[in-house]
């Protein structure tokens, strides 16, 4: 479709223009929400249901061969904050509301892949809501060969199901790891179990002037 | 031909085929074949990365790496920090060339920012990223020797690597891990006498490209191992997101330094981009060679044209980037690497995406590996080049 046009003179407008009506013209109303960037970025959020037909659409149709990358973003804000809380004071008051990010979305969990066109070298951000309790979405392996190992990541970090993927096995964590590390319900331990000493922008040297400074 | 020759003969032409029906029946039957274990300690995989590889004979009919080894989570890291802090984690991703692995997650944020890096500051950060890619290479292309069963390159590529880490020492204080690139610009000038050592250099390991070039590349054993090995056609190469020189020996004309506008010093200096017909192990490695050549010269031509003036912004003293999202990626030694940075208006990302180049390089493997011989998995390996830190952030 767009793959043969030429490069437009601007990289801006126009061409990431195209893609987000190229893309509508392939998928339809399953095209929820997009953003374009001027001479920066493409944002797409499409249908949960329509997440295989929008990588397909992008690869087979509109020449975005290039697979770079498929993860996902929870964008509830963390209960432990940056774990530099004072562990014997109560917790501090958080905005705990769910704001999401370009091209908006209504749900906790939302997917972000990015496929770059390998001629025309602009890429495109991929989104699409997720259901909260039970995020399953159809796996792109069969358009990108090279989203398996993300997917499988993204199932280990985040808890999401992928339709379709032959093994879900984790990547990094051991088979019986119990939880998901990148929710942001997930704490990080290491900031639980010792304060983080980085608050303090300089830690006094031992034995120097300003020992009984602002440290423990 | 008398009788008795003409009887052995048919003798041993019926042994053979019986011998051959045997063999038949044994691949009918699945005589049962062997796992080998390559790792997680093996000198080929830089790091810890363990492969499973089923064999049938001496052929491979299943493989797969097992990552996990060295993960450190910095995604999850990065959520607690503040912008600043993270070039300390990010430098440890790709630990070959570290300086490289900071500048685009700077870049996000000072794009999210919408501020830019003074022309002096940009340009020092281009000098000091092909100086990390001259680094990172330089030692690849030794490694390669010793993978391939030559002892010498690697003396010669410590030697040579020595120099530019001496240079990259210099000017950011650290010899692996310089935490030198600061949002707005950078930590602190150029030192006194380093435009003209890096000229030296460059020289130096021009010299040394020369001389792997025609020790290794010229070897008629290392063609005979690199040629026609491992070849991963184009459209599996952009659907498995292979970048760097990976993508560019299958033959695809891209790099980041040229292909999209950056505020860098790329496109002020004249320079080629190398790409390869063949997709084999062959191409991958000649060129990493030709690039480490280029590189000099890009460091030579930045050298002539660096810009007077400060190397850091107006930047305010606390950083806070505002609401947004924003991908920058570039073009470094192993391949295309980016940060998704998610701010939410804190004084660190809500969320960062780490997208290393060495994670997608090496998803292929179970794809290539597939009916090779044992001593070629060794050579494909060392010829996608991965650095473990890199595959497992």
């Amino acid at each position: 479709m767009s793959s043969d046009a030429p490069v437009a003179e601007i990289p801006g407008d126009t061409l990431r223009e195209r893609i987000v009506d190229d893309l509508r013209a392939q998928i339809g109303d399953a095209l929820v929400d997009s953003l374009v960037k001027p001479g920066d970025d493409v944002w797409v959020r499409v249908r949960p249901d329509a997440w295989l037909a929008t990588g397909r659409a992008l690869r087979h149709a509109m020449g975005f061969d290039y697979f770079c990358f498929l993860s996902a973003v929870d964008w509830m804000p963390s209960p432990y904050g940056k774990g530099e809380d004072d562990p014997t004071e109560p917790p501090p008051e958080r905005d705990d509301t769910i704001r999401q990010g370009y091209a908006g979305g209504e749900t906790r969990f939302q997917m972000l892949a990015r496929v770059t066109h390998p001629t025309l070298h602009v890429g495109v951000n991929v989104k699409c809501d997720l259901d909260d309790a039970h995020p399953v979405v159809e796996s792109w392996i069969s358009v990108y060969a090279g989203a398996n190992w993300h997917e499988r990541e993204t199932h280990e970090m985040f808890g999401i199901g992928f339709d379709g993927h032959p093994d879900l096995r984790n990547m990094y964590l051991p088979t019986d790891f119990e939880g998901h590390p990148l929710r942001k319900d997930f704490p990080l331990l290491a900031r639980m179990v010792k304060p983080w000493p980085g608050i303090v922008d300089v830690e006094p040297l031992p034995g120097g002037d300003d020992e009984e400074g602002d440290g423990e | 031909m008398t009788s008795t020759e003409s009887l052995i003969d048919r003798r041993q032409m019926a042994y053979i085929a019986a011998q051959a029906s045997d063999a038949r029946l044994n691949v009918e039957l699945e005589t049962e074949g062997m796992t080998l274990n390559i790792g997680p300690q093996h000198p080929a995989t830089h790091g810890t990365l363990r492969i499973i590889a089923r064999l049938d004979g001496e052929q491979v009919v299943w493989a797969e790496p097992s990552c996990g080894y060295m993960h450190r989570g910095y995604e999850k890291l990065t959520e607690v920090r503040t912008y600043p802090q993270v070039t300390t984690l990010v430098n440890r991703i790709d630990w070959l060339g570290s300086f490289a692995n900071e500048v685009p997650f700077i870049l996000a944020a000072e794009k999210l920012m919408g501020i830019e890096a003074p022309p002096r500051a940009q340009w020092i950060r281009t000098i000091l990223f092909e100086l990390s890619r001259i680094a990172n290479v330089s030692l690849f292309l030794g490694d390669l020797g010793v993978q391939m069963g030559a002892i010498t390159p690697v003396f010669m590529a410590f030697r040579d690597r020595e120099y530019v880490l001496n240079l990259i020492e210099g000017a950011t204080g650290g010899r692996f891990h310089p935490n030198f690139d600061r949002i707005g610009g950078l930590k602190d000038d150029l030192p006194a006498g380093f435009i003209d050592e890096t000229r030296a250099v460059m020289k130096k390991l021009r010299t040394f490209c020369d001389e792997i070039e025609n020790l290794l590349f010229g070897n008629e054993i290392f063609q005979s191992r690199m040629r026609g090995i491992g070849v991963i056609p184009k459209d599996v190469a952009l659907q498995y997101g292979l970048s760097g020189a990976n993508l560019r020996a299958s033959g695809v004309d891209w790099d980041l330094r040229r292909d999209q506008s950056l505020p860098m010093a790329w496109d002020k200096v004249d320079w080629k981009v190398w790409t390869h017909p063949d997709g084999d192990a062959f191409a991958r490695c000649w060129v990493r060679l030709q690039e480490t050549r280029e590189a000099t010269m890009i460091v030579d031509q930045l050298l002539d044209s660096i810009p007077s003036g400060p190397v850091m912004a107006k930047v305010p003293r606390i950083i806070k980037v505002p609401e947004g999202e924003a991908w920058v990626s570039t073009e470094n030694p192993l391949g295309e690497m980016g940060y998704y940075v998610v701010s939410k208006g804190d004084l660190g990302p809500f969320r960062t995406k780490i997208r290393s180049a060495s994670f997608n390089n090496i998803s292929v493997v179970p794809w290539v590996l597939k009916g090779v011989y044992v001593p070629d998995i060794i050579t494909i390996l060392a010829s996608l080049y991965f650095i473990l830190g890199d595959i497992d952030r």
